[in-house]
């Protein structure tokens, strides 16, 4: 090819000419994305109580999370009223794959402004790459108000309080229907020795089992055996112990970890208690934690599934959730009735910059408005906020949960497997439990989670 | 950070994306008229491939070498350890399970589902109903891997043994019907690997089927007829003539689903998540990566995939080039 034809070269120039009329077409109308549809008008909002924010109008706040459709909704509906009175705009993004993206965002150094971190153990990781910022001392002093002391400690890094607590969920719950108790006479235990007479007595009475459970949950099966696991230490060695285990100052394979993971196989892998219509002790590994509490609902072939307050959700809509209704909680007691040791779950609001409005923004998340402006728009939505008031609770189950959360004789104590390093929390801890109940000892299973503690 | 909410927005978005890409198309066609000469080919030849070797070594060069170096730093990625993930590989009990699994998965599936392709090929061949029954075997390969490992999920699915409960699982059915009970298919090790590695023969016997059938009909008439002539029996003649004469082709196919059944990472993550001892390379080193927050663990596995791939990359590729000069 030697030299070029006329025509060819009047179409190079063309296609030049295209393309750099493209590109600069492209930068003008650049950054028209963000449409704004605040267009819903300034209701009857009280806007005294958001006079000290000040002015942020123009200004923008990223909020990044797990929670996504339905139930971002009463997020974005909680944050309206700021939005409102101060003029900032709050842009939140949830994603079901949060835990991983967080950190890839915070690593390459382009995280949002606010993460809702669902696990204190994420927390430290998203602190350990250095672009985390402290809570400004407005949140600190609302966190010192509104919550009891062991919540601003699990968003406390080296000593440096990070973020206040959100939402919250009681884990330390079994389900059981009301209907049933009354017909059979049947009687919520107050002490762990109870809960076993209990469990003795269904099983005796015959027709069920008294137990059903499932740990099924794709990559994460296993996680409701270690919610057992660490309701049963909490229980039986109490919550100082408990507090030494998820931080690995007593080894995992210790006498308490051992009494506790015992404490568990005998619910839970005695053919006498589970695993009521669903088979055998094997099975709990391949029912999905979803389904496992519905046959007390369903086919009436268990009468008792240890699970979360966010469990409501899985029954069917016509199903009555309610202490006079067809299937209702009650607290997994104590060793003794005087003792309230309550395992459970919560998400905290991580800040990745120190910007004015971000802060404003912040500080509001940790006030007790905010958390009733929460609790009225949410169905199925708890926060240990002392400043709660009950009546905004929209179900039963809230209200049990944030009675049991306001409790003064509960010990709260969160989630063990949330706070411990990865690599056991969200991988050994879960594949040493599914081996355990798929028939390995208790012995193995406790030295292989202590082996693959990160040394 | 490019984010669109509304839908409107979202089109937007992606037709700005197709006129940027149609906008650098047109600057390199429009650079690659510019010059002219007795180099000039040579010159227009390296403006096409530069934003392609540009973008390899942004895409996969460097990530590649980046990951390598990775692989000998801790989990956090801070401080140097050598060869000890690679240490961990080769002795920790969980690791070893998974390299078992891995070579269990290599060994069975190409030479099954090659074996299994060869074999429908050669007894449809020339038959009535020929292009529908290869219809038939192809048809999985329109599937996900992820889709198909859902309907095997509920192949495997386990009821219990009770009164009043059905089984919705089509083995454990069959198993009731010859009056067996029903079995939790995929929680024994090392059964489960396998019962996965069916899916994966599943997908790919059609592969296999398709390129071997194409192979088969383009060995010479006068070959097979001249072997007729000498009274070849049907095994000789697949011994003596088919075979040989698709040789190239079987080593093709043979490769290539040894490649995939190397990266295999999504049958295992949607059948039993890497649970029951049923981890694989490509699925371990996603969860030591994202999940367990072992990066350079991941890193190494991930490294140790790339070993694996390599030569047999390297000989499907000699191969492919040998059955073309043919």
């Amino acid at each position: 090819m030697f030299g070029q034809s006329r025509s060819q070269r009047l179409r190079g120039a063309l296609a030049g000419t295209l393309g750099v009329g493209l590109v600069v077409g492209l930068g003008a109308c650049g950054g028209s994305g963000d449409s704004d549809d605040d267009s819903t008008a300034k209701q009857s909002i009280d806007c005294s109580a958001f006079s000290s924010y000040g002015d942020l109008k123009g200004k923008k706040v990223t909020v990044f999370a797990s929670i996504v459709t339905p139930e971002d909704k009463a997020y974005t509906d909680s944050y309206k009223p700021f939005e409102d009175c101060t003029g900032v705009d709050i842009v939140y993004q949830g994603d079901k794959s949060f835990e991983t993206q967080v950190l890839v965002q915070a690593k390459a150094g382009n995280p949002p402004d606010i993460a809702i971190v669902p696990q204190p153990g994420l927390l430290k990781q998203l602190v350990a790459t250095g672009k985390a910022v402290e809570a400004p001392a407005e949140v600190a002093a609302n966190v010192d108000k509104f919550w009891g002391k062991d919540w601003k400690g699990y968003a406390t890094v080296d000593g440096k309080f990070y973020a206040a607590p959100s939402g919250a969920s009681v884990k330390s719950l079994v389900w059981y229907s009301p209907s049933e108790f009354k017909d059979k006479g049947y009687q919520v235990p107050t002490t762990l020795d109870q809960l076993k007479e209990l469990s003795d007595k269904i099983a005796a009475d015959g027709g069920r089992k008294p137990w059903c459970a499932g740990i099924a949950s794709g990559e994460a099966t296993g996680w409701p055996i270690t919610d057992w696991m660490e309701d049963f230490m909490l229980r039986l060695s109490g919550p100082e112990t408990y507090d030494k285990w998820v931080n690995h100052q007593i080894p995992f394979n210790g006498p308490e970890s051992t009494a506790a993971l015992d404490a568990v196989g005998a619910y839970l892998k005695n053919d006498k208690y589970v695993n009521g219509g669903l088979g055998e002790v094997k099975s709990i590994a391949t029912t999905t934690f979803q389904d496992a509490g519905l046959p007390i609902v369903n086919e009436h072939t268990c009468s008792l599934h240890r699970q979360a307050s966010f469990y409501a959700a899985n029954f069917p809509p016509e199903v009555k959730v309610a202490e006079d209704g067809d299937v209702f909680a009650f607290y997994l007691p104590g060793k003794d009735a005087a003792s309230k040791p309550v395992l459970g779950g919560g998400e905290f609001n991580l800040a990745f910059a120190d910007r004015p409005e971000v802060k404003a923004f912040q500080t509001y998340l940790s006030t007790d408005t905010w958390a009733n402006n929460k609790a009225k728009v949410s169905k199925g939505w708890v926060s240990a906020n002392k400043g709660i008031d009950p009546n905004n609770l929209s179900n039963p189950i809230d209200k049990l949960a944030a009675t049991i959360l306001k409790d003064p004789k509960t010990v709260f104590r969160f989630d063990g497997s949330d706070q411990m390093p990865a690599a056991i929390g969200s991988n050994a801890f879960w594949k040493q439990s599914t081996n355990w109940i798929t028939g390995q000892d208790t012995k193995t299973t406790v030295d292989n989670i202590e082996n693959a503690w990160p040394k | 950070m490019l984010t669109a909410e509304t839908n409107t927005a979202k089109i937007g978005l992606m037709l700005a994306a197709i006129l940027l890409f149609a906008a650098v198309v047109g600057v390199i066609l429009f650079v690659a008229t510019l010059f002219r000469g007795r180099r000039a080919d040579r010159w227009v030849a390296y403006a096409y491939l530069t934003p392609t070797l540009l973008m390899l070594l942004v895409g996969l060069v460097y990530p590649g070498l980046r990951t390598i170096y990775q692989s000998f730093f801790n989990a956090a990625g801070n401080a140097f350890i050598g060869l000890d993930n690679y240490k961990v590989i080769f002795t920790d009990a969980d690791q070893l399970t998974v390299l078992r699994n891995t070579v269990f998965w290599v060994v069975v599936t190409p030479f099954v589902a090659t074996a299994v392709g060869l074999l429908y090929a050669i007894l449809v061949d020339k038959t009535k109903f020929e292009s529908a029954a290869k219809a038939l075997v192809f048809l999985p390969m329109a599937i996900s891997f992820v889709g198909a490992s859902i309907i095997w999920k509920f192949v495997y699915e386990y009821r219990p043994d009770q009164p009043n409960v059905k089984q919705i699982g089509l083995l454990n059915q069959i198993l009731v019907w010859l009056g067996g009970t029903p079995q939790q298919w995929l929680v024994d090790s090392p059964l489960n690997t396998f019962l996965l590695i069916v899916i994966m023969i599943w997908i790919q016997a059609g592969f296999a089927m398709t390129v071997l059938s194409a192979a088969i009909k383009a060995i010479p008439d006068d070959i097979i007829e001249a072997a007729r002539l000498d009274g070849v029996t049907p095994w000789g003649m697949f011994r003596f003539v088919t075979l040989p004469a698709i040789r190239p082709a079987v080593i093709v196919v043979l490769t290539t689903i040894g490649i995939g059944t190397l990266k295999v990472f999504d049958i295992v993550r949607t059948a039993t998540g890497g649970q029951f001892d049923t981890s694989v390379v490509a699925n371990e080193f996603y969860s030591q990566s994202f999940r367990s927050d072992n990066q350079g663990l991941g890193a190494a596995l991930a490294v140790l995939l790339f070993l694996l791939v390599i030569p047999i990359v390297a000989y499907n590729i000699r191969q492919l080039r040998h059955s073309e000069a043919l």
